[in-house]
């Protein structure tokens, strides 16, 4: 158990998705202008990737090592993460139209977000096992959750600043993000167990 | 008169991709590689080069069956095109460049995710024929990894003394070990862009003025023959 919690805390802190491995920092930049928004796109960004951790699992060992294909393991798990994305989003329509309301329009983005498909290979490069696995897909996504929260709430603040006409937009947005990172950065001399 | 157009195409494309419309500066595409890879130019070329190879080939063989992939299953389509190339590059890598392989880590296989590639092959290739196609590829490949070197070489040199692996600093001045770290990528990028911006700023300013300048001469000149 205790190795579980260790496991989460340095996804979600330590080795956080965006600001130490830079997964998934195109919907960290381009969906964080609103908390709303970015809590939405979080939520569906945990929800992929824990399925998709679980799923991509069970087909690299299932599938791919028994018949000698882990070659093909990039073109195996991306079919799969759209798939699982186009089926996530089949059944949330169909089943939980209020959930489907709320994550629907970020659902399509995620097949192309880094971070699951790199939460997948990691999976893969660790060795995990197959509870490992799903945990680290899950609290992975939540460190994704949680920083695009924050880093919203500051960017809502930025809004008001009157920065030199260079910088406006996207130089901004970076600068505030180095600041994000250096904060983050403090907590890479965390000891763990 | 059809051979000076091709010609001029092919130019306008490059410059095109290294500067105007730059994938990186300007376009602002494919983030998570060129914070991610950038702490040093080896790594910095080396992953420009090899997305460019996959661009290239996606390019190529998504303008090659731009006609018989159906609209509704496109993207699909294109992700298996670039993934296949993308697992030839990698196994490539790992046969004959293994450090290489190794210092990029993860961020091969991500190569097929990164959003330039879907980019250009959904506005470009499937729209152009096969060999203008292929040279959009090499064009937003070569700015991709031109965006990439600058911003590895400024990251190498300031964070750890080094060119290419070469120390610059005599031991006269201390590396700043920040723009290694992952809050230095940011800040490196942000001031890039902001330079960049600061460029084009200026250069639309000159050419409005140079327009101006032109109506104001034309204006005498007629006001001199009334």
């Amino acid at each position: 158990m205790a190795d579980i919690f260790a496991l989460m805390l340095s996804a979600v802190l330590i080795e956080n998705f965006i600001f130490s491995r830079f997964y998934g920092c195109c919907p960290f930049l381009g969906v964080s202008e609103k908390p709303a928004t970015a809590l939405g796109m979080g939520c569906a960004v945990v929800f992929v990737m824990t399925l998709s951790s679980a799923l991509t699992y069970a087909l690299y060992y299932c599938i791919l090592v028994p018949f000698a294909l882990t070659y093909l393991k990039t073109i195996a798990f991306i079919l799969a993460i759209a798939a699982l994305v186009q089926f996530i989003e089949m059944f949330l329509r169909r089943f939980m139209p209020a959930l489907h309301g709320a994550l629907g329009i970020y659902l399509p983005l995620i097949t192309t977000n880094c971070a699951v498909l790199g939460a997948a290979l990691l999976n893969i490069e660790q060795g995990f096992d197959f509870l490992h696995a799903v945990v680290f897909g899950f609290s992975a996504g939540l460190g994704f959750t949680m920083a695009i929260v924050i880093f919203a709430g500051v960017r809502q603040k930025m809004v008001f600043c009157d920065p030199p006409k260079a910088f406006r937009g996207f130089p901004l947005t970076l600068l505030a993000a180095a600041l994000a990172a250096m904060a983050f950065s403090g907590f890479s001399g965390l000891q763990i167990g | 008169m059809k051979a000076t157009k091709k010609t001029s195409f092919y130019r306008e494309h490059l410059i095109e991709g290294l500067f105007t419309n730059n994938p990186t500066f300007v376009q602002l595409l494919g983030m998570c590689p060129t914070l991610a890879v950038t702490t040093s130019l080896k790594n910095a070329i080396g992953m420009g080069l090899s997305a460019t190879a996959v661009l290239m080939f996606s390019n190529l063989f998504i303008s090659l069956l731009r006609k018989r992939i159906p609209a509704e299953v496109r993207i699909a389509a294109y992700i298996v095109i670039i993934s296949g190339f993308l697992t030839a590059i990698e196994m490539l890598l790992h046969a004959f460049i293994p450090s290489l392989y190794a210092s990029l880590g993860l961020f091969i296989p991500l190569i097929v995710v990164n959003c330039i590639i879907l980019a250009r092959a959904e506005a470009f290739a499937s729209k152009n024929p096969p060999l203008r196609s292929l040279f959009d590829g090499l064009a937003m490949g070569l700015g991709f990894t031109f965006a990439l070197s600058l911003l590895g070489f400024v990251r190498e040199l300031l964070g750890a003394g080094t060119v290419l692996g070469y120390d610059v600093t005599f031991g006269v001045v201390e590396p700043m070990l920040f723009f290694i770290m992952p809050s230095g990528a940011f800040l490196t990028l942000a001031i890039l862009i902001a330079a960049v911006n600061a460029i084009r700023a200026r250069a639309a300013q000159k050419a409005a003025t140079r327009v101006s300048q032109a109506e104001e001469k034309e204006g005498k000149e007629e006001a001199s023959h009334g």
